[in-house]
């Protein structure tokens, strides 16, 4: 059995205050009730003030690029299916720098839990807009405003039948319910996608945390996840009332699972023998 | 004997099975063959031209003049008839250039008309041409079968077919051309030869490394690499993954390589640009990676189906921040092969990045080779995992040791973790900002582990002269073409040529001194297929020793035996 102290890791370097803290607390928490050990999961992580969190806890851990956790997260799933892969990152990471390899993610379906730690701003880098800023929120780089239209993580994953998708806020009376949600995202055999409200004291002065509280309402108890019409129309509702839950969920089989040749055992477990492979010389004769 | 045949016409109508078949065949027959390939970035239509030079003796470059040219169309008559030695033969099917022509070089071979008179598939024309190419030469179809049928992969009765028109197309030459068709040609001795191009090479060189996942994005000429390993990954389990980008090609290759398996990618310039990043990121994380950069000419998208050594200096400087890595130029198949072999050994053993480049050139030519020396194969499982990883307490990712190499364990295998970054970490592999443990970390991946990786790189290969006046210098795939210009000089001229395949970290002279052979010799000429002459630098950088002439080619092109001896000799 695991416990919340086998996750102890490092001092985190967040500012006090920070929705990071309990998104890993909640993290901890969900790993405790699943019972999953240290070295049975691997983080692998961006770069930002969220990617750091690999590091705040124990874990196998991959903190590679900024924007690249997903093709990492499928490189390494694609070896070891035994792994369990989480991917973290902020939304500069995962929905602007690395938004090529979301959408490709979606479509691969790899086994791959995703946890997007999304405060609609850049903090890492003091206070840019990111792509889910509001529109017109003007910062030191967007002098005129945001000009770009929000970006809908939601609605992008559910309109391309994305394997799970739900949303979340890391907010105090919230956190039971982030952690059943990610409870069930560890659990969906496919990528998953859960978007994670949280505030920036620092350089968001907008969406703060009493913002979100006074929004974010749950999707009712007979909402149906599997209605994929009903899933995108959810979605779009933003500004005075945000849904969260799961949002959208099918059983699309596994990206890894239709590689015939790692059913059987996982690619790193393979013994190889060189001697096996020399034959294929006798084609080029 | 040698004879140089170039098959020209317009993409989609099938010279590249017409130049594999019958290149095919000659090196059954025990002959030395070289062919290459110039193609225009289009899948229909233009003008492309597969040259295949067949001789008795050993070849490894293509030639200028052509003593039988191959038109599939009337455009190729046009451009290539210049280029007919004095009794060269142009074989044409009148129908499908729409005109007779009456010189005594023209061999008109209805193959169109043939075919239609049999009621078979008009594609057996092919066979047609080739069966009177074949009694043009002195050769006979006793093995034609096998041969289509090893490239052509159909069903008994569609080859049986392609026998048949091949058999219409030798008896119409026997018959109509008795004067120009050959005294048959006697199987040469040297049987069981490899016929093998440079994307293949490096393909079966991953394969018998083991290579167990291959993440890539199309990008000519390197997608020959990623379609051989392909063709391989059900038999010899192994992921090909096709990325949405070269980024996450690196990327994913990263992921793997971290997850336990040998993993390698590759693209051309422009796919390795975007690699960039993921390429510094091995080096930071210290995980284990084989790149292959297939050059085609730049800048940006360039001539994409064409040939050039210009991104020597790239990869050779290739990623932000220092760090160790290896780069090789191989300049043959065989070599592609045996140093693609070495990457893998020295990418796992160092856990570095390691670089194979090659060109279109050297990707796309096919060249015949005793059997590949397997013996020389490296082998080793560096990999921390099983008893040993499970009897580990307390592993460290980066742990110092005495030669900066950690063991590299597999993650998930036992109770111990594996905490990589991209940021400055410690032994365990967390962030860390300060300075010493930063000047620990870069003695650790970088001064430790440079100098043994050094020791490791062979010198150059020095063929001809031992003590000459002239050495010709050269590397990656120039190897084959200057090695016979020099060997076209060689009787009236003191004259050698050094080969660099292993060019970084720069070779020591301990094992040779190349740089006393070059510093006696009365010049140097630096021979690359690039504007700016990056070996020649390389060289002077590293060693100090200047070449006194460079030839440069840059058209896009690669050197061709005529001209380029020809080009020599004016220096000698």
């Amino acid at each position: 059995m695991s416990t919340y102290e086998d996750y102890k890791g490092q001092e985190p370097a967040w500012c006090p205050g920070c929705g990071n803290f309990s998104i890993l607390k909640t993290l901890k928490n969900a790993l405790v009730d699943l019972d999953i050990e240290p070295h049975q999961f691997t983080i692998v992580s961006g770069i930002g003030q969220g990617a750091k969190l690999p590091h705040y806890t124990k874990c196998n851990t991959f903190n590679g690029l900024h924007g690249r956790t997903l093709p990492v997260a499928t490189g390494l799933k694609l070896v070891n299916s035994d792994m369990l892969v989480f991917a973290i990152g902020g939304d500069g990471d995962c929905y602007g720098e690395g938004g090529n390899h979301l959408i490709h993610a979606i479509r691969r379906n790899a086994n791959v839990t995703l946890f997007v730690h999304n405060n609609q701003i850049y903090a890492l880098t003091k206070g840019q807009a990111s792509p889910t800023t509001e529109k017109d929120t003007v910062t030191k780089t967007q002098p005129f405003g945001d000009l770009s239209s929000q970006f809908n993580p939601l609605a992008l994953a559910i309109s391309q039948n994305c394997g799970f998708v739900a949303r979340a806020f890391a907010g105090g009376p919230e956190l039971p319910f982030l952690q059943e949600i990610m409870k069930e995202a560890i659990n969906h055999k496919g990528f998953a996608l859960v978007d994670i409200l949280q505030n920036c004291i620092t350089f968001n002065k907008v969406n703060t945390f009493h913002w979100y509280k006074e929004r974010v309402y749950r999707l009712e108890d007979d909402y149906d996840p599997t209605d994929r019409v009903e899933a995108f129309k959810r979605s779009l509702e933003w500004g005075d009332n945000i849904p969260t839950g799961i949002f959208y969920r099918n059983d699309r089989a596994p990206f890894e699972k239709s590689f015939p040749i790692i059913l059987e055992e996982p690619l790193m477990r393979q013994r190889f023998s060189m001697s096996e492979t020399l034959d294929e010389m006798s084609e080029f004769y | 004997m040698e004879y140089t045949i170039r098959i020209g016409g317009q993409a989609g109508q099938g010279l590249v099975v017409v130049g594999s078949s019958l290149a095919k065949y000659f090196s059954r027959k025990g002959f030395q063959v070289f062919t290459h390939k110039d193609y225009m970035s289009r899948v229909r239509g233009g003008h492309n031209f597969y040259q295949i030079r067949l001789a008795d003796h050993p070849i490894s470059s293509s030639r200028d003049r052509v003593d039988i040219l191959i038109a599939f169309d009337q455009e190729t008559i046009e451009r290539h008839r210049q280029y007919l030695s004095e009794s060269g033969i142009i074989v044409y099917d009148s129908e499908e250039s729409k005109k007779e022509f009456t010189g005594a070089e023209f061999v008109n071979i209805p193959a169109a008309s043939i075919v239609e008179e049999m009621e078979v598939h008009k594609v057996m024309a092919n066979s047609v041409i080739m069966g009177g190419v074949l009694a043009l030469l002195g050769f006979n179809l006793k093995i034609y079968g096998e041969v289509i049928g090893d490239i052509i992969h159909k069903s008994d009765e569609v080859i049986e077919t392609n026998i048949r028109a091949a058999q219409k197309g030798f008896d119409h030459v026997k018959e109509n051309f008795s004067d120009r068709s050959s005294h048959e040609l006697p199987d040469l001795e040297k049987k069981d030869q490899m016929f093998i191009n440079g994307n293949q090479a490096i393909g079966l060189g991953a394969l018998v490394s083991g290579c167990k996942f291959y993440a890539a994005y199309p990008m000519t000429p390197s997608t020959g690499i990623m379609n051989y390993l392909g063709s391989k990954a059900k038999k010899h389990r192994i992921v090909v993954e096709q990325a949405e980008d070269e980024i996450s090609a690196i990327n994913m290759t990263l992921g793997a390589s971290f997850g336990g398996v040998r993993a390698m990618t590759g693209s051309s310039g422009g796919g390795f640009a975007l690699m960039n990043e993921g390429l510094s990121l091995a080096a930071m994380t210290e995980i284990p990676v084989v790149i292959a950069e297939v050059q085609r000419p730049g800048p940006a998208t360039g001539l994409p189906t064409r040939t050039e050594q210009g991104d020597l200096n790239y990869v050779l400087y290739a990623g932000h921040g220092e760090f160790p890595r290896a780069v090789f130029t191989p300049g043959t198949p065989e070599q592609a092969f045996h140093l693609t072999n070495k990457a893998f050994h020295l990418a796992e053993k160092y856990q570095i990045p390691v670089i194979i480049q090659s060109d279109q050139y050297l990707a796309d030519s096919e060249w015949t080779f005793a059997k590949f020396d397997t013996d020389r194969l490296l082998w080793q499982d560096f990999r921390l995992r099983g008893d040993k990883l499970a009897e580990t307490d307390n592993y460290r990712r980066h742990a110092y040791t005495e030669n900066g190499i950690t063991p590299l364990a597999i993650p998930g295998e036992s109770k111990n973790l594996v905490v990589v970054d991209s940021d400055e970490h410690d032994e365990d592999g967390h962030i860390i900002e300060d300075a010493e443990t930063r000047n620990k970390m870069v003695r650790k991946r970088l001064f430790l582990k440079l100098p043994q990786l050094q020791k490791e790189i062979e010198p150059p290969a020095l063929y001809g002269a031992e003590n000459p006046e002239n050495i010709l210098v050269c590397f990656g795939s120039c190897l084959g073409v200057v090695k016979e210009a020099m060997e076209n000089l060689a009787a009236d001229h003191s004259l050698a040529m050094l080969h660099f395949s292993e060019v970084f970290p720069f070779p020591l002279t301990d094992k040779f001194d190349y740089v006393e052979l070059l510093t006696s010799a009365r010049q140097a000429i630096c021979i690359e297929n690039n504007a700016t002459g990056q070996f020649a630098r390389l060289l002077r950088s590293e060693t100090s020793f200047k070449c006194q002439v460079n030839i440069n080619k840059y058209d896009g092109r690669p050197f061709t035996l005529d001209s380029l001896t020809g080009e020599i000799n004016e220096y000698l």
